[in-house]
């Protein structure tokens, strides 16, 4: 299937390692991604904090060029605020009239055009997820990711705002765990995995950030993860550089590796591990990557529920009717 | 809360309602239930909570509206835009405050505001963002400390990952996004 690509200013060094297993795992899975020619910067999290109009004039020359250049109304971004940008503009242009109007004549001085709607704006989790699905994915693991512990880390702007409709709960979302748990890998329990990492607040307001990103590194590690799996470029900067600086200020020593799912993915199918993208990392993932068994866990016993023939007596219907 | 149209120029809560997309008209339904408040995980370094912001705006508080902290230390994580009874679009909201600061020249001299415009020059200019030069620029000059401690810490470490780049990068058609942004400038300008 063939898809339009918007990898987003992370996706060409910071996250080089999202965009590198990304398209080492297109192949496998048969999707054909088609890089958006000449896109720019969606203006992150910043621009529609200063200015409204000239924030969506550039998030729409990218929605131009994708509809303009590429054979596929689908648009995949595999960044979480590029999506949610991209997927928020076109919604809002749909919806206001004025704002289109004016988006119109914007893009119009570049001697551009976009026709909101025309594109069904995806992130790169709802591709692999939905369209691709587990049974797909199932298919092409040749080696099983056994006995790795992994958070499944979601963020916010994927599961979240959730008015313009989604294809995974706000608060409580699975697909990622889904896809973690057919490449063969544990999925622990991991309550916080839609919680914010802080995003910009890094320089904003230190303190407000490394506490922010110390509850989710306590989280996962109170759940015993040897890592946590993540979608989102500015989630994966936040927990992995700045994790000496969590265990700095708090006299912690967590030492968590931080991989993008796909990352996860590629090593399931069978690709080496430096052809996606291991080793950028700062937090080394290796030890975790050593724990990974040929032989499937035994499944966790669970206890039984209570014992049936000690329980207090409940009420019972009668039978009758 | 409601709110009747009159002939008193518009208020700061009428400014925030006409300059958010979406459901922003909702606000005038605010049950004051704290649902936003107690779901926001940066809350306790707000100066005033959401909850209270908008009884603020609703008691024309416009000034200490402005001049709180509370927007720029939003993180935008829509959580209490799912939750909230009511369907305001809160996290939007935020970001409304944010350039409603701005434009009336509150804020002007703070370090939040000057992160964000100095990310918006260089995506202007190059139609990238370029992270090394946004970090370096803002925390020069509001703490040097802070640049010379990214720079021989996380910078060095990034760096030596190869995922930093130390010139911005360009696209080929700046000229076009220029155009495109001046344009937009010019009709945001009666907003």
């Amino acid at each position: 299937m063939k898809y339009g690509y918007y990898p987003g200013c992370s996706l060409e060094k910071n996250a080089r390692s999202y965009h590198i297993s990304t398209m080492a795992i297109a192949k496998p899975l048969g999707i054909e991604f088609v890089e958006v020619e000449d896109w720019n910067c969606c203006g992150a999290t910043e621009y529609i904090a200063v200015d409204k109009i000239p924030a969506y004039a550039l998030v729409s020359r990218n929605l131009a060029l994708a509809a303009e250049q590429n054979g596929s109304s689908n648009l995949v971004a595999p960044c979480s605020a590029c999506y949610l940008n991209l997927k928020k503009a076109d919604h809002y242009l749909s919806e206001n009239e004025d704002l289109r109007k004016k988006i119109d004549l914007a893009l119009e001085a570049g001697g551009l055009s976009y026709q909101p709607g025309s594109l069904n704006v995806q992130h790169l989790l709802e591709t692999i997820a939905v369209d691709i699905g587990c049974e797909a994915i199932e298919a092409q693991v040749k080696k099983p990711l056994y006995n790795l512990k992994v958070a499944p880390y979601y963020g916010c702007l994927v599961p979240r705002p959730a008015t313009m409709g989604s294809f995974d709960d706000p608060e409580h979302p699975t697909s990622l765990d889904n896809i973690l748990k057919s490449l063969g890998a544990t999925v622990i329990d991991f309550p916080l995995k839609a919680q914010c990492c802080g995003g910009h607040m890094t320089q904003i307001s230190e303190e407000t950030a490394l506490d922010m990103l110390r509850r989710l590194l306590k989280n996962a590690a109170d759940n015993e993860a040897d890592m946590i799996a993540t979608l989102c470029p500015m989630c994966q900067l936040n927990l992995d550089a700045y994790q000496d600086a969590v265990n700095a200020h708090f006299g912690t020593d967590y030492k968590i590796p931080i991989i993008y799912f796909t990352q996860l993915m590629g090593l399931a199918f069978g690709l080496p591990a430096k052809e996606l993208g291991f080793g950028k990392e700062i937090v080394s993932a290796q030890p975790a990557l050593d724990k990974i068994t040929t032989e499937e866990p035994r499944p966790a016993r669970t206890r039984e529920r209570g014992n049936k023939s000690k329980a207090l007596p409940m009420p019972t219907r009668s039978e009758e009717g | 809360m409601t709110h009747t149209v009159t002939s008193r120029p518009p208020s700061l809560f009428d400014k925030v309602i006409a300059e958010t997309p979406g459901k922003a008209a909702n606000l005038n339904a605010c049950l004051q239930c704290g649902t936003c408040a107690g779901s926001c995980p940066s809350g306790p370094d707000m100066d005033h909570s959401p909850r209270a912001i908008f009884a603020m705006l609703d008691a024309g508080m416009d000034d200490q509206v402005l001049k709180s902290n509370t927007p720029w230390f939003c993180v935008s994580c829509y959580y209490c835009m799912v939750r909230c009874p009511q369907e305001i679009p809160i996290t939007d909201i935020m970001y409304s405050l944010k350039r409603l600061a701005i434009r009336e020249g509150y804020y002007q001299k703070d370090k939040a505001p000057e992160f964000s415009e100095t990310f918006c020059d260089f995506v202007e200019n190059n139609g990238r963002s370029f992270e090394l030069g946004v970090a370096m620029r803002y925390h020069l000059r509001y703490h040097p400390l802070g640049a010379f401690k990214m720079a021989t810490g996380m910078g060095l470490n990034l760096l030596s990952k190869g995922r930093m780049d130390l010139t911005p990068s360009r696209i080929k058609n700046v000229s076009q996004l220029k155009s495109i942004l001046k344009k937009a400038k010019e009709l945001g300008g009666a907003a």
